[in-house]
């Protein structure tokens, strides 16, 4: 690990303003670390200063005036996922934490550091490889070689990495909005699912945080009734990332498909959400006939890179069983075990 | 090259208080073996992988490895030394034993905090990925056991025998630790 200045930030204004002291990736905060830390041992990040925001105060969750949840950035996976609101409320979003990591770390993974969490690429974490997302302008030797984990939908000729995190996934179903502040104090909301981006020409950018910006919160609408599911398929039965999963929002009414949000991990470099395919199950009966057609709408522009072609039937396959079991489901408050 | 400063940290191990001055480079991991003498918890992957370096932080177990000792300034910390001696062994050390829960014993620490801490998160009510339902988990089965401990890695494989010991310990937690959450949301008692 190379040398680093550790602040341990006084406020919110004190930490955003030692983050936009600079205008590349040499100050970084740190919250949990779990991360961060690793990628710093292998010097995949070497920032010159760690700024600590983990005494600020951003560690609760709140109800807001229109019925949903404010959830700190600093509230821990562990917290969240055992939170009863959100077990009751947003089952889908706690049975997706649940699928990530493991105990220990979802212990000190935060709601804003799990956002920000990088890419598992096994070139991105060689310092011996090219890396346009690590080195910009280097190369990408994902494509071409090795791409078992990697995306299908929405990459570029200058990386084809995934975002590897769950709980996001979950948070993009539930048209979640995160919480930003910048160094003038000025707070920002954007929709979740606009905060990571796709990888274009600067894959270097994983989402749309500037220098010294702060998340603060993630807010969850009121919540949605219906099937809460998060499918995740992996190539462990626990403690392994997704190589695709599935959170699905579901409600059946009058025999007919009266709400669905559908959002995806591991196939893409930001949690994938297609409208396209949510349209067309809406309003529609149920069948097998339409749960194929809205599994091809989703993979229609699906590219495979050689290693990673198995991903596309498999994603038909599990968003078809998670609308099985979302449509079929008596009990529809209660998410899928697996 | 940067010359990185000395932090001093203030630390309460095991219910005693240490002073640290380090490089804010060292891990709670290599503060805990390298600056004071408490080599209990293992080095194993050092990245956050295998879980042998667990310890129990203000009541949470987590992986020492992977956070800075200067960012736990004011921290209880718990080392499976803090658990129990040879002479006054924790239950679950006391089942580990019992139930020949290990063979090289090089992940037992880790696994011991973990399992400690574990059965806490359990007691509190804390779902788990493999709980049918997010209110009430209706037993510590096995596949509880093993998704709950999946952080702790065993290359000898004694996984069967640390899920018994486990089982042991754990066979103090009644019903109703079992419910008390579950019962709570389902009368609305938030």
């Amino acid at each position: 690990m190379k040398p680093f200045d550790y602040s341990r930030a006084k406020d919110r204004a004190d930490a955003t303003a030692q983050g936009a002291a600079t205008t590349d990736a040499s100050v970084q905060f740190i919250a949990g670390g779990t991360n961060i830390l690793d990628l710093m041992k292998l010097e995949v990040m070497a920032p010159d200063k760690l700024v600590d925001i983990n005494r600020l105060d951003l560690g609760d969750i709140t109800e807001t005036e229109e019925g949903g949840l404010r959830i700190g950035a600093l509230v821990t996976n562990s917290d969240c996922a055992a939170d009863n609101r959100i077990r009751r409320d947003y089952a889908v979003l706690a049975r997706a934490i649940l699928a990530g990591a493991s105990g220990q770390l979802r212990n000190k993974a935060t709601t804003g550091g799990n956002l920000c969490q990088r890419t598992r690429c096994y070139y991105f974490y060689d310092t011996a490889m090219p890396c346009n997302k690590r080195e910009p302008g280097s190369g990408c030797q994902a494509i071409g070689g090795y791409n078992r984990i990697h995306a299908i939908l929405g990459a570029s000729d200058a990386c084809i990495a995934t975002y590897p995190g769950d709980m996001a996934v979950a948070m993009v179903a539930l048209d979640a909005e995160v919480e930003i502040e910048n160094a003038d104090g000025k707070l920002r909301n954007l929709p979740l699912s606009q905060f990571h981006r796709l990888p274009g020409g600067t894959p270097e950018k994983d989402n749309v945080l500037e220098n010294g910006e702060l998340i603060t919160a993630v807010i969850l609408p009121p919540p949605v009734k219906g099937a809460h599911i998060y499918k995740k398929v992996r190539d462990r039965a626990s403690y392994a990332f997704a190589l695709c999963s599935v959170a699905a929002l579901l409600r059946v009414e009058n025999d007919e498909i009266a709400h669905a949000s559908l959002a995806f991990g591991g196939l893409a470099h930001k949690p994938w959400r297609d409208a396209e395919v949510e349209k067309l199950l809406i309003g529609q009966r149920p069948s097998p006939e339409l749960f194929a057609k809205a599994a091809d709408k989703l993979l229609e522009s699906a590219t495979g890179q050689g290693s990673n072609d198995f991903k596309i039937p498999l994603t038909k396959r599990t968003l078809v069983s998670v609308l099985n079991e979302a449509t079929k489901n008596e009990d529809q408050q209660r998410g899928a075990s697996q | 090259m940067q010359q990185a400063k000395v932090t001093t940290t203030e630390l309460k191990i095991n219910g005693k208080i240490h002073t640290l001055d380090a490089d804010p480079r060292t891990t709670l991991l290599d503060a805990l073996r390298n600056h004071l003498g408490l080599t209990g918890s293992k080095k194993g992957c050092d990245h956050g992988q295998c879980g042998a370096c667990t310890v129990i932080v203000n009541g949470r177990r987590i992986n020492s490895c992977l956070t800075l000792a200067c960012m736990h300034d004011g921290d209880e910390i718990t080392t499976v030394e803090g658990l129990g001696g040879p002479d006054d062994l924790s239950p679950l050390q006391t089942a580990f034993v019992a139930h020949d829960a290990f063979q090289c014993g090089y992940c037992t620490p880790g696994q011991i905090c973990s399992a400690t801490a574990m059965l806490e998160e359990v007691r509190a009510g804390w779902p788990s990925y493999v709980s049918n339902s997010l209110e009430k988990m209706k037993a510590l089965t096995d596949e509880e056991l093993s998704e709950r401990m999946s952080g702790n890695l065993c290359r000898c494989a004694a996984y069967p025998n640390i899920i018994r010991a486990i089982h042991e310990a754990a066979d103090n937690l009644t019903e109703d630790d079992l419910s008390e959450e579950g019962q709570s949301i389902k009368e609305g008692q938030l």
